[in-house]
């Protein structure tokens, strides 16, 4: 309230209230502008890329024909959703034990959990990379797992940093949860499960939810990681489109970025829509 | 005391009961502090402090949801010990309902049975039985956040009494209402306790509320419980300035113990009135405002304790005026009724205040 | 009790019963601390395993011995590695990291904090629906959103064809250090957004409202209460922006061509193709330096999480 009534001394007067708003209309258009131009010259019939001669679909159905585009689909898609499920699992764990306990050595569990997000993904990738060359065998006892196969060092490596990203999310929910909530649960006789399970759950589920798509949208878009630990014919496909733009910008390239972005954006949507609509839904009350 | 207890027995027994609380850095808080009471069966029972007295903490102990650094506490003659919140017989209304958002009005009543695994059949009837209780029919099918806070509260009143606990504990549940709203609450309250006969115990900063609804009253200060009685023997008689000080408004007059049927005021007067304290301690002598009367210098009755002084301001209130007195060695206030204008002191009038001895109590610290 | 004790006796009563309880409560506090371990203790084994025993590896390598066939063994640590820091090509590497991450931060800091200026000052509804607007090039795909600039920077792209028509120079920029600090202001400009934002939002306008009362002009007022007010957000956003863009790789590989490489690409290169592991591992680990002080300077300054 305060806020509405003193948005008058905040905002700028004259000159430069309208040069703040062109500034701001400007970073906009500069955070959309290279986006929409990718998007409108994956439809352009041309091989050169800066004229534009025409509307064409042709660069999406070669896009669907590349067979080394299907498999590392495929590739990305199951490396997505396995690391997806396991960091879920894990990194809600790890919020609620950090959220909602007090143990011996939970201060250097809570650094070492933030390391990943903010650690740059070249050193990640190193680490990776050194890490997997020197143990690969250690791991072979364990039936059904064969690191010498890129696809489960893509899942390890992406599930060690995207634990992070979902614990970041649900704890910030675990903290807006009133904490006696789970108090009444209690008093009305629930043990430590249901209360769990009736009355936590359901209340943290959309950061939950937002971890994971968010997790989904990390694990899609990774390229450095990956490219240091997948192995040669089972390259995910940002690892695969990374190859193919360092060469130069065709229509291809083009197609498949339109279609990376896309779904990039929408798993971002989502996530955000269903994190925000529930977060809004309490701050009105 | 006026019938308070229904007879049984104790309901809670609380005997010795510590809690200290340790921040990071090592420095202990003692939120309670060696707390002995006994709470009757079917009795409204208050436990009555400012903000930060340890009366929510006293609460929690019984309810589970915080562990006593020491002592015990009973339920119906059994010790708790460290039993956790949901194998307790007790259930909480909480400050802030805590009612389940993703649950209907409905669900939210049920919950507390569902987990007892009372059978669906049985469970809707009881559902429906504190529903009704509460005046809630019409929106059992609402979620809590299309409610308003009184019928939040009457929702979380309802939650907890459904499942027929041995004592409920409240714990300010009618802080967030507004003045009116709280009033009437306070009245179905007492009315609920009665029909439903549960013992309640019942956390509350606000004097008025504990003294409107309770039976007896607990007021806790610092951790400690100072004094537990009758609202009326709490008003009248307080044994602490604390006390006196907290329910309604005082004059305290500085006093020395003379003997145990005797003080000496400030000004060498002598009063009869009975304290345990030793002689030669000091204390003070507290007197209610409603409870002096004020004279034309020399016209006070002779079987009341008279203390002479001048009028130094006048407040009108409507039904009430109020008269600043002066006194050379203190200040006092009086309290009369409402008098037509002609009738009234003015200031810079030389007065008598009067008081009956039985009026008056000695009370220390 | 059938039988009053004796008042003497009270205080000793007292004692037993706080010496049955005493314990219970800490007995308790125990139980619950070890359900709170347990319930932790996949995701730190996890952790332990895939984050912090690779962070080691990569310590241990930076110290280890490179043999003649370009293979890393753990043994005969030693610091070469680190005495080859010094060396003038990866000193140039060094220094040009250096440069562009601050020039990087700077260019975002001064874009992004009107913006969330902006922003902090809208109704909620709009607010929200901007803050969106950031947050979705703030989690999209990185990559591609470099490559969409690739496009236009392209000997024929759109942005050197306008640069052309205006008659600024001939337009290419792609693959100079004018293109990398281009790509490296747009894809970490919402890191800058989204702090500032946070920072701004939470300044209390009755303060500034109380600056003007007290005769300031309304830019003294931002300069004398918000702009300190909002130094937090500052902090956390030049951190957010410079760690990455020092250890940039991506964006120097797609609008840098082969010769304007960053620490990044300096550590791919040692990896992959000079296959020289110590010297790579003694890079990250000065990276890896970098990005723990800004850390620790972003805490020290009041940041509480990112």
């Amino acid at each position: 309230m305060s806020k509405g009534v003193a948005k008058s001394t905040a905002e700028p007067q004259g000159a430069s209230r309208w040069l703040l708003r062109g500034h701001s209309a400007a970073v906009f258009a500069f955070f959309y502008a290279p986006i929409v131009v990718l998007c409108v010259f994956s439809f352009n019939d041309s091989n050169a890329v800066g004229n534009w001669n025409g509307f064409t679909l042709d660069w999406y159905s070669d896009l669907f024909a590349n067979d080394n585009i299907q498999s590392s689909i495929w590739v990305s898609v199951k490396v997505c959703v396995v690391s997806t499920l396991i960091s879920v699992v894990l990194g809600t764990a790890g919020a609620l034990a950090l959220e909602r306990f007090r143990w011996w050595g939970q201060k250097a569990f809570d650094a070492v959990l933030y390391l990943p997000i903010i650690i740059p993904d070249v050193t990640m990738a190193v680490m990776m990379l050194v890490f997997f060359s020197e143990t690969a065998s250690w791991f072979d006892w364990i039936p059904g797992v064969n690191l010498q196969n890129g696809l489960e060092k893509l899942v390890f490596s992406h599930v060690a940093f995207n634990i992070s990203f979902v614990s970041v999310v649900v704890r910030a929910r675990l903290a807006n949860l009133d904490a006696s909530m789970e108090e009444a649960a209690a008093d009305l006789y629930a043990n430590r499960w249901q209360a769990f399970r009736r009355v936590t759950l359901p209340q943290i589920m959309p950061g939950v939810i937002g971890g994971a798509l968010l997790a989904v949208t990390i694990s899609l878009d990774d390229v450095v990681v990956s490219s240091f630990v997948s192995a040669v014919g089972g390259t995910p496909l940002s690892v695969y489109v990374f190859g193919m733009l360092r060469k130069g910008v065709t229509p291809l390239v083009n197609s498949v970025s339109v279609v990376m972005l896309a779904a990039s954006m929408a798993f971002v949507m989502a996530s955000l829509v269903i994190s925000r609509a529930t977060g809004s839904e309490r701050e009105e009350r | 005391m006026n019938g308070t207890t229904n007879g049984q027995g104790p309901a809670v027994e609380l005997a010795g009961v510590v809690k200290r609380f340790g921040d990071r850095s090592g420095t202990e808080v003692t939120a309670v502090d060696h707390i002995d009471l006994t709470v009757m069966d079917g009795e409204f029972f208050s436990l009555l402090g400012p903000s930060g007295c340890g009366k929510t903490t006293t609460l929690r102990m019984v309810a589970g949801l915080e562990l006593p650094t020491a002592g015990s506490i009973r339920i119906h003659g059994e010790e708790m010990g460290l039993r956790p919140p949901n194998k307790r017989p007790v259930n909480t209304v909480f400050q802030s309902y805590a009612l389940f958002p993703h649950m209907t009005v409905a669900a939210n009543v049920g919950f507390g049975l569902e987990m007892r695994k009372v059978p669906a059949s049985e469970r809707k009837d009881l559902i429906d039985w504190a529903i009704d209780l509460v005046e809630m029919g019409s929106m059992a099918h609402r979620k809590p956040t299309q409610l308003s806070g009184g019928q939040q509260q009457r929702v979380a009143l309802a939650r907890a009494l459904v499942n027929r606990p041995e004592v409920l504990l409240l714990d300010e549940p009618l802080g967030a209402l507004d003045l009116k709203l709280r009033q009437q609450m306070q009245f179905e309250l007492k009315n609920l306790q009665r029909e439903v006969g549960i013992t309640f115990v019942y956390v509350t900063h606000d004097q008025e509320e504990a003294v409107t609804m309770s039976d007896r009253i607990g007021v806790m200060h610092e951790g400690r419980l100072l004094q537990v009685d009758t609202p009326e023997a709490i008003y009248e008689r307080p044994t602490t300035r604390f006390v006196a000080d907290f329910i309604g408004q005082t004059n305290f007059l500085e006093a020395t113990v003379a003997s145990g049927e005797e003080v000496v005021l400030a000004n060498g007067d002598r009063l009869r009135l009975s304290s345990d304290q030793p002689s030669g301690s000091s204390v003070a002598v507290t007197v209610r405002p409603e409870r002096l009367t004020v004279h034309r210098r020399g016209e006070a009755p002779m079987d009341r304790h008279c203390v002479e002084g001048r009028v130094e301001t006048v407040t009108y209130l409507g039904n009430a005026v109020v008269y600043g007195i002066g006194v050379d060695w203190m200040h006092l206030e009086v309290r009369c009724p409402a008098t037509l204008a002609g009738d009234r002191r003015d200031v810079g009038d030389d007065v008598t205040v009067s008081f009956e001895p039985d009026h008056a109590a000695v009370v220390t610290g | 009790m059938p039988v009053e004790a004796p008042p003497g006796d009270a205080p000793e009563l007292e004692d037993t019963t706080e010496v049955a309880t005493l314990g219970l409560e800490h007995q308790a506090e125990r139980a619950k601390a070890r359900q709170g371990f347990l319930l932790g203790l996949p995701t730190i084994v996890y952790l332990l395993i895939f984050f912090v025993a690779p962070l080691g590896f990569v310590v241990a390598y930076s110290f280890a011995t490179r043999t003649s066939t370009g293979r890393t063994e753990l043994r005969d640590f030693n610091l070469n590695a680190y005495a080859r820091l010094g060396d003038d090509i990866i000193m140039t590497v060094a220094w040009r990291s250096l440069w562009m991450a601050v020039l990087a931060t700077l260019i975002c800091l001064v874009l992004a904090y009107p913006l969330a200026y902006f922003i902090s000052t809208r109704s909620p509804a709009v607010r929200n629906m901007l803050l969106v607007a950031v947050m979705i090039p703030f989690w999209s795909n990185f990559l591609i959103r470099t490559y969409a600039w690739r496009v236009l920077l392209d000997s024929d792209g759109l942005v050197t064809q306008g640069l052309e028509l205006l008659g600024l120079g001939d337009g290419r920029i792609l693959f100079t250090s004018n293109a990398v600090i281009l790509g490296l202001v747009y894809g970490y400009l919402p890191f800058m957004v989204l702090p500032l934002y946070a920072a701004i939002e939470r300044v209390d306008w009755s303060l500034v409202e109380g600056a003007r009362d007290l005769y300031a002009s309304g830019w003294a007022a931002f300069r004398r209460v918000v702009w300190p007010l909002s130094r937090p957000g500052v902090i956390a956003g030049s951190m957010l922006v410079f760690v990455p863009s020092f250890g940039a790789y991506v964006t120097p590989a797609i609008l840098g061509g082969n010769k304007e490489g960053l620490l990044g690409s300096y550590i791919v290169l040692q990896f992959l193709s000079a296959r020289n592991g110590p010297v790579g591992s003694a890079v990250s680990v000065v990276v890896l330096g970098v990005m723990l002080v800004s850390t620790l300077i972003y805490f020290r300054a009041g940041g509480k999480n990112l």
